[in-house]
């Protein structure tokens, strides 16, 4: 073990980190309750009593899992790395940024929480106008992505203070990974910030009578497939660095890493189109300029999966396996910390397949808002991203509490992974086959007025149900965890593991690093992609809409 | 930057194969005419009753087998409902939406679409079996979203 390796975060930035995990396991906890309610509903095996409907308990589930445990946890996961590859520390300014960006969000979340408490804002996560919620949810929206901005100020306030202080050096890999992360935040989330202050708080508190249904939604979407890579892309980060010491290996490559994460920067912004496919007034061939920006994405992931099989392979060799799979066996199968995020990178093979089938323009008319979209993203974020950080909170959370995790929590954890798949696996597998017959997402339980087809989908619908109950089982388990290892597990050191590069790696190129330049090509392209079709939308708009209160 | 021999056959292979995912959509798209559902036109959305063809939804026939459906779609329905077309009809469903964003879809064909206010959406199917086909909103339209639907009777 070399200095590096006992690197200690130190409490102030543990304490700031801390706080991010909490609201973020709150959030999934809430988020956990909805996704098991709404299967037994969707399976006809419960009523909900009247004072709550299916929709708010679905925006719920939607905003706490898919905004608030990510983010807050994203956040809380890239401040406790960027101490820990920082000799411990977080720079004053990164602190102080950090804790603005924390009361920011909290303070949103809370608003947001509230209108759909008290049904003034069912309009699910992605708050498609002309419905019109409270004036208050769209503020708290608000609070919530630009305290996230705060968040990533930080990141970047560190790094900077990283770099002075170590002038000529390649910063650390985490550090990198988690800048171009918070780079694509910040990009990314113009479009619905722009969507959000400019069209629907206006709009909500009445200052103006009518919306532009089709802007608002580009701006939303072109906003909402980056999402999926600020999910995706911690994810990486966690795989990329964390993972080959936690097998005993080396990084495999540190420039094939930083520069698939460029890749992801350039290639996931302009590409939102390929979620409005079947959309009137949007031209086929724009649609199609995006479908293939869209698939260009496989690259970047073909990297990442060559490199983790690499560090396997490698790592396997030098602790003498022979055979040509031999070195499968010396991977550390029982170690949570491990097994939970190798199953995510498994189950990411038939979730990536799946994206490839949903942004390709025909077959997307099978599919579209088939709740096969839903069992598709419950394999992504909902198994190999949540894997991840559940693992990451496993070591994580010890960590900063100056705790451990002891052997007898592993083992639960292990048990908490294999429940989550087996769950998961009934529940998306359940959803993928429905949405092939045509089952509607983000639909309560019906019939259809005793549809034959309908009636025909209940016996899935009855097994996504259980999958649920299994899913809502291993939740229980993990919070147990979580508290367990925030506040009653033994006291000891716990490492936050931090792999280093191979000694055959060449050394990294010093225009990945060069951001200027990765930000102006990803604004050539969105201008490429959204330039046009954007100034058509808003020159040929038809008259706006007024809003509506639909539930 | 130095790429490993067996990384770089991976990336080719990989690229390759997907060059050519590339090119069958795209000759899918545009030289069979499979592009996904894309009409230009738009329309008042507070006017939709008083605007042509939504003045006067219905059926049309337009040719030997050949049909323009005009429905209106609306928290929560489609009028009209319960349409009859004869079997072997091509039909064309033309709609749109009088207040928020809806979805017209027919399990088990690929009319699949979605209604925004202000524009109007267009989608063909031929329907070469008889029988009873369920039509239903897909996209979150409110409280009653689960009870938006209707059928084509095919005979
Ligand atoms: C306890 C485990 C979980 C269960 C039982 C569960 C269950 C469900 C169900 C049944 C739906 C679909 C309802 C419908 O379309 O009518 C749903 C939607 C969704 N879930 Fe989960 N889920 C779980 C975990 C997660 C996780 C870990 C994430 C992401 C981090 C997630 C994100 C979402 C999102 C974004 C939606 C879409 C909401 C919408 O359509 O507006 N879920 N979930
Ligand atoms: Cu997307
Ligand atoms: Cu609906």
């Amino acid at each position: 073990m070399n200095r590096e390796d006992n690197v200690r975060v130190d409490r102030a930035a543990a304490k700031l980190s801390l706080a991010h995990i909490y609201v973020a396991f709150i959030g999934f906890a809430i988020a956990a309750l909805c996704g098991l309610l709404q299967g037994l509903v969707r399976g006809g095996i419960v009523t909900l009593p009247k004072w709550l409907g299916y929709y708010q308990l679905l925006t719920t589930h939607g905003v706490m899992m898919g905004l608030v445990f990510t983010t807050f946890f994203i956040i809380g996961l890239f401040l406790a790395g960027a101490a820990r590859t920082s000799d411990g520390k977080l720079s004053p300014a990164a602190s102080k940024l950090g804790w603005i960006g924390w009361w920011m969000m909290t303070i949103g979340t809370g608003m947001a929480t509230v209108t759909i408490l008290m049904n003034d804002a069912s309009v699910l996560y992605t708050f498609y106008a002309p419905m019109k919620a409270s004036p208050w949810f769209y503020v708290g929206a608000a609070l919530l992505v630009v305290g996230s901005w705060f968040g990533g100020y930080a990141i970047f306030a560190n790094y900077a203070a990283w770099k002075k202080a170590n002038r000529g050096k390649t910063s650390p890999l985490f550090q990198y990974m988690a800048v171009s992360t918070m780079i694509l935040w910040q990009i990314a989330t113009l479009g619905v910030a722009v969507e959000v202050v400019f069209q629907l708080i206006p709009w909500s508190f009445g200052w103006v009578d009518g919306v532009d249904i089709l802007l608002s939604r580009s701006l939303f979407w072109f906003f909402g497939h980056p999402l999926v890579y600020f999910w995706l892309m911690p994810a990486y980060a966690v795989w990329y660095v964390s993972i080959p010491k936690i097998i005993g290996g080396k990084v495999f490559s540190d420039s094939l890493a930083r520069t698939s994460f460029v890749l992801f920067i350039l290639l996931s912004m302009p590409v939102g189109f390929h979620h409005q496919l079947m959309e009137p007034g949007i031209s086929a061939s724009w649609k199609m300029i995006h479908v293939i920006l869209t698939l260009m994405v496989v690259v970047p992931s073909l990297m990442t999966a060559f490199s983790m099989f690499a560090t396997f392979e490698t790592t396997g060799r030098a602790k003498g396996a022979k055979s040509l799979f031999g070195w499968f066996k010396t991977l550390p199968w029982g170690d949570v910390r491990f097994f939970a995020p190798f199953m995510g990178m498994l189950y990411f093979i038939p979730a990536g397949a799946g994206g490839i089938i949903n942004a390709s323009n025909q077959l997307n008319q099978v599919i579209h808002n088939t709740i096969w979209v839903t069992g598709h993203f419950h394999l992504t974020v909902g198994t190999s991203v949540a894997l991840t950080f559940f693992a990451a909170a496993y070591w994580i959370i010890p960590h900063l509490t100056g705790r451990k995790l002891t052997k007898t929590a592993n083992r639960l954890g292990i048990v908490q992974t294999v429940l989550w798949l087996v769950g998961m696996s009934m529940m998306s597998g359940a959803m993928h086959f429905l949405g092939l017959q045509g089952a509607p997402r983000r639909t309560d339980y019906t019939t259809y007025f005793n549809d034959e087809t309908a009636l025909g989908w209940m016996s899935y619908q009855k097994l996504m149900a259980m999958g649920g109950e299994i899913l809502f089982f291993s939740s229980i388990l993990l919070i147990g965890l979580v508290v367990y290892l925030a506040f009653f597990a033994p006291k000891g050191e716990e490492e936050f593991p931090i792999g280093e590069t191979s000694e055959n790696a060449e050394a990294t190129p010093k225009v990945l690093e060069r951001w200027g330049l990765w930000v102006g090509i990803a604004a050539f392209l969105i201008v490429l992609a959204y330039g046009v079709p954007l100034a058509q939308q808003i020159n040929h708009a038809p008259p706006a809409s007024a809003g509506f209160r639909t539930w | 930057m130095h790429l490993h021999r067996y990384e770089k056959i991976w990336l080719m292979l990989g690229t390759g194969a997907l060059a050519l995912f590339i090119v069958i959509l795209s000759v899918n798209a545009f030289a069979m005419g499979m592009t996904p559902p894309s009409h230009m036109e738009m329309i008042d959305p507070k006017k939709v009753d008083q605007t042509a063809p939504f003045d006067k939804p219905g059926l049309k026939k337009i040719g030997p087998n050949e049909y323009e459906l005009v429905m209106v779609s609306f928290a929560f329905g489609y009028q009209p409902g319960n349409v009859e077309v004869p079997k072997g009809a091509k039909v064309t469903f033309i709609t749109t939406s009088k207040d928020v964003v809806h979805g017209f879809q027919i399990p088990g064909t690929n009319v699949n679409t979605m209604v925004l206010p202000g524009h109007v959406s267009k989608i063909t199917h031929t329907f070469d079996e008889p029988g009873k086909f369920l039509i239903l909103c897909n996209e979150y339209c409110g409280a009653g979203h689960q009870i938006m639907a209707t059928h084509v009777i095919v005979k």
